[in-house]
């Protein structure tokens, strides 16, 4: 009789039997353990919920009251016998890789990470295990980040170009994290940071757990279109295109995120620059990252599932696609998770999952 | 090349017109006359003879990215653009350069002498001096396909801009046969026209939709109201062919199609005709496929469009006529300032003196006497094989590109079925990495066989969706195709039905478009194979 693996993908989420926990479950379970605060990942309604100090004010913001622990980086605790420890993953504050050891069989669950270190979240550790299960947002060899210096001093010239030219600046990026790693990168000699009143209600959750930012100004209703002319206003990418942002008059519009990589995905997006930064690992940074946990097994849970792990499997992997209900479009996951709620989708998607297992 | 590159990424960035233009001149402004006219030569596009063909590239590519191929062709399918593909694949460059983007063209020219291993050397040692921007473009420029997402017209308005002459005076001098090597930007801009290009074409004069989409009809009393009288108007049938210029001059004959393309060789049933025309006179009109006094379908036109040389079975069984709409020349005269009624004038002298009337005939007038008249009359376009009527201002002159005002199509309703979408496929450009190519079935008895493909007719959030379910609901892979799980049903929309042995159904659909999601039916209430075939009949 074969062992059950340590752990699973259930209908609820990435399981672990002999714990009887999950890691970032889609489903209300009992108890999950939480990689980071992205909407996908740590979904409403679970019974207890554990993750990373950093991430406790988010949460609790996102989710309201919730029953919450939280822990630091490298500490072990035991639910029955399995001995979980929480890595940096560097994706965004407060994300981490869950480490899950049982009788020296070691799986590491990545939720999501990047290996730049960004200076905003402790950087991406990587921990030696048997079996990891991986992110593969831009798991293709198109997606090649530059270092992050080099397109900040680009954001900072776009800014300072359109000021000369009397207009104001337009920064989209994801609400909680992206928004954070450039606030920390913009160059306030050039104007002030107005924000979004989804990111500034981020900011502050991570202000209340004790990190440090730059100062920025709660955009409100009441703020002149004058007063913010030539400055920098950061939004959520939802706000692009709606009657909010047309009020600002003569604007131009950024996009941070790592599909601006790709010229077609720029131009649907329709906006005048997109500056090509992610908080997801790029194609050689996935390849580095697995290569150092020295794994056996890898399972790859969101991405080019089918492309990247035959390419890891011809060069000597064995890897999986495993089948999950996390958001592919790194800055759109609300609405993604949203679509899946759609009760015919998701019946079509438990048939295909019973199928896989 | 840096300017050039920085040009293309500009452009790339912004949507409005104004700020093109003003990326163009600042581009014209910044660099050499040489430069400028080499730009304007691949952005209309005369690009450079091919000297290294896509299969090298991407085989070259590959080796130096040492990715296997299947990777490659995923890769490519994700981005939707071999060049771009390429630049995204390759290692940053190890060297710099300051090569202007006319002595690239010089160089890729110059490579005409090389052997394969010279070649090969060549492209790496370029590549690798080259940023991914300025790959992009360099791609691009050997691989032929330069789409730069901003018309002619913009370019020409730029040019405008910086020579202060009109723009239709340029929009003529930029047609036909030249190339940058001999034709300079002080020739394009001097104040007079010192072409001796005897093949230049004139611009088309095109025609705007007088109703944008099939669902809102206009009524006779709202076209009396914008338009005014009907007999004011000229109505001819629109048929569906290739629109084409005619040109005799210094005893020489020309066919331009109306995308520049000289398609004199195509068409030898035209010639004697035209030899016979006087020298100094250029007609508008359409090529069909023409048989017994009576048009054919597009398809049998279509057997002629694809060959390279014709042969006499070919000439016989698929014959083509010319179905003359204007005439722009005449005895060496520009006449497009005159208006329609005395160009019609004489376009008719003109056909009724040739001797070869079942080939070169007229584009007949539409008798009506007001817009009731018009409508009756369009309702029997499909009978016809017309896609529906043209109206012509009777005091219009002959104008450049598509102006509104003066010449509209009123075009007639597709055809439509219900089917299932059954195989999906990754799109291009705009459409990248979303499955927005699909391919639609019908039902024959209880199983699905497919009967058309489309990709266009979706709202972006529909393709969203559409492609969301596409990913969660594929049932095999067969390279970039998927099979979905059969279950979303589409009205998809068509000109016109034929016969054919090519495809499974039997049948071939033309210009299939998307016209609505049917959110509302189920699977089984699309439509059959035999509802389809009985539009075939009539």
């Amino acid at each position: 009789m074969s062992r059950k693996p340590l752990i699973e993908f259930n209908q609820n989420g990435i399981y672990c039997a002999q714990g009887d926990f999950y890691i970032d479950p889609w489903r209300p379970v009992k108890d999950a353990i939480i990689t980071h605060a992205h909407s996908d990942h740590a979904k409403w309604g679970h019974q207890k919920y554990l993750a990373h100090h950093l991430s406790k004010e988010i949460l609790y913001h996102r989710l309201g009251n919730i029953n919450l622990e939280t822990i630091d980086y490298g500490v072990t605790i035991s639910k029955n016998g399995v001995n979980i420890t929480l890595f940096p993953a560097g994706h965004i504050p407060g994300s981490a890789q869950i480490r899950v050891e049982y009788k020296g069989e070691v799986w590491v669950v990545s939720g999501d990470y990047k290996l730049e270190d960004d200076g905003l979240c402790a950087p991406f550790e990587p921990i030696k295990c048997h079996s990891f299960i991986s992110e593969c947002t831009f798991g293709m060899p198109v997606y090649q980040w530059k270092p992050q210096q080099e397109i900040f001093d680009g954001i900072n010239a776009w800014w300072q170009q359109s000021q000369t030219e009397g207009k104001t600046s337009v920064l989209a990026g994801y609400s909680l994290g992206k928004a954070q790693r450039i606030l920390q990168n913009l160059d306030l000699n050039i104007g002030k940071v107005y924000a979004h009143g989804a990111i500034q209600n981020s900011n502050d959750a991570l202000i209340r757990n004790g990190i440090e930012l730059k100062p920025t100004t709660r955009l409100t209703a009441e703020i002149p279109k004058e007063e913010v002319k030539g400055n920098l206003i950061i939004c959520p990418p939802s706000a692009v295109g709606t009657p909010w942002l047309r009020k600002f008059g003569n604007i131009s519009i950024g996009y941070c995120s790592g599909w601006m990589a790709i010229r077609g995905a720029k131009k649907r997006r329709a906006v005048d620059r997109g500056f090509i930064l992610s908080d997801h690992a790029d194609w050689d940074g996935l390849i580095t990252a697995i290569a150092a946990t020295e794994c056996d097994t890898v399972y790859l849970t969101h991405g080019y599932t089918a492309s990247f792990s035959r390419y890891l499997q011809g060069i000597g992997y064995d890897a999986r696609e495993a089948k999950t209900l996390y958001g592919n479009d790194e800055e759109e996951v609300e609405a993604q998770v949203g679509e899946v709620d759609n009760e015919l989708e998701l019946l079509s998607f438990t048939e295909d999952l019973k199928e896989k297992i | 090349m840096k300017a050039f590159a920085q040009l293309f990424l500009s452009l790339d960035e912004t949507n409005k017109t104004n700020e093109k233009v003003k990326v163009l001149v600042d581009y014209l402004l910044a660099v050499s006359d040489e430069d400028k006219i080499n730009m304007l030569a691949l952005f209309t596009g005369r690009k450079p003879k091919r000297q290294i063909n896509s299969t090298q590239l991407k085989t070259w590519a590959m080796e130096l990215t040492q990715i296997p191929e299947w990777l490659f062709k995923e890769s490519y399918d994700v981005v939707g653009d071999l060049a771009e593909t390429i630049s995204l694949l390759l290692p940053p460059p190890k060297h710099e350069q300051n090569k202007t983007l006319s002595d690239w063209i010089l160089e890729i020219r110059e490579i005409a002498s090389f052997d394969e291993t010279e070649k090969k050397n060549w492209l790496i040692n370029s590549w690798d001096s080259l940023t991914q921007q300025e790959k992009l473009v360099f791609n691009k420029i050997l691989t032929g396909g330069f789409r730069v997402g901003v018309s002619q017209s913009l370019v020409i308005k730029a040019i405008a801009q910086i020579s202060g002459l009109e723009a239709t005076v340029l929009t003529h001098r930029i047609m036909g046969n030249w190339q940058p090597e001999i034709f300079t930007f002080q020739d394009l801009t001097a104040a007079e026209d010192g072409s001796s290009d005897n093949s230049r074409p004139y611009p088309f004069f095109l025609a705007y939709p007088i109703q944008e989409t099939s669902e809102v009809q206009k009524s006779t009393e709202e076209l009396e109201k914008s338009l005014g009288a009907a007999s004011d108007w000229q109505a001819e049938w629109k048929w569906d062919g290739i629109r084409a210029q005619i040109i005799k001059r210094d005893n020489e004959i020309f066919i331009w199609s109306r995308g520049e393309e000289l398609a004199t060789d195509k068409f030898p049933e035209l010639h004697p005709f035209i030899f016979d025309l006087l020298n100094g006179t250029v007609l508008d009109g359409e090529i069909l496929a023409f048989k017994d006094d009576k048009p054919l379908p597009f398809n049998i036109l279509q057997t002629r469009i694809g060959r390279k040389t014709i042969s006499k079975k070919l000439l016989l069984e698929n014959p083509v006529a010319f179905i003359a709409y204007d005439v722009m020349e005449h005895e060496h005269q520009d006449i497009r300032s005159k208006n329609q009624e005395e160009r019609r004038l004489i376009l008719e002298q003109i056909q009724a003196s040739c001797n070869q009337q079942q080939i070169f005939r007229i584009s007949e007038i539409v008798a009506a006497k007001n817009w009731d008249d018009l409508a009756l009359a369009r309702e029997q376009s499909r009978e016809l094989l017309a896609e529906g009527l043209m109206l012509k201002r009777k005091s219009a002159t002959y104008q450049v590109g598509r102006k509104r005002g003066d010449w509209w199509k009123w075009k007639i309703d597709p055809l439509s079925i219900d089917a299932v979408m059954i195989y999906a496929q990754k799109g291009h450009g705009r459409r990248a990495d979303l499955y927005t190519d699909y391919t639609f079935a019908v039902w024959d008895g209880d199983k699905l066989v497919p009967i058309a493909k489309a990709y266009s007719g979706l709202t972006d959030k529909e393709i969203k969706q559409v492609d969301a379910f596409v990913k969660r609901n594929t049932l095999e892979k067969f390279g970039p195709v998927r099979t979905v799980k059969a279950e979303l049903v589409f009205e998809i929309g068509f000109e016109g039905i034929n016969f054919s042995t090519r495809h499974k159904s039997g049948v071939a659909l033309r210009f299939p478009r998307i016209l609505r999601w049917r959110l509302d039916k189920k699977k089984k209430e699309a439509d059959s194979l035999e509802s389809l075939k009985l539009l075939l009949k009539d």
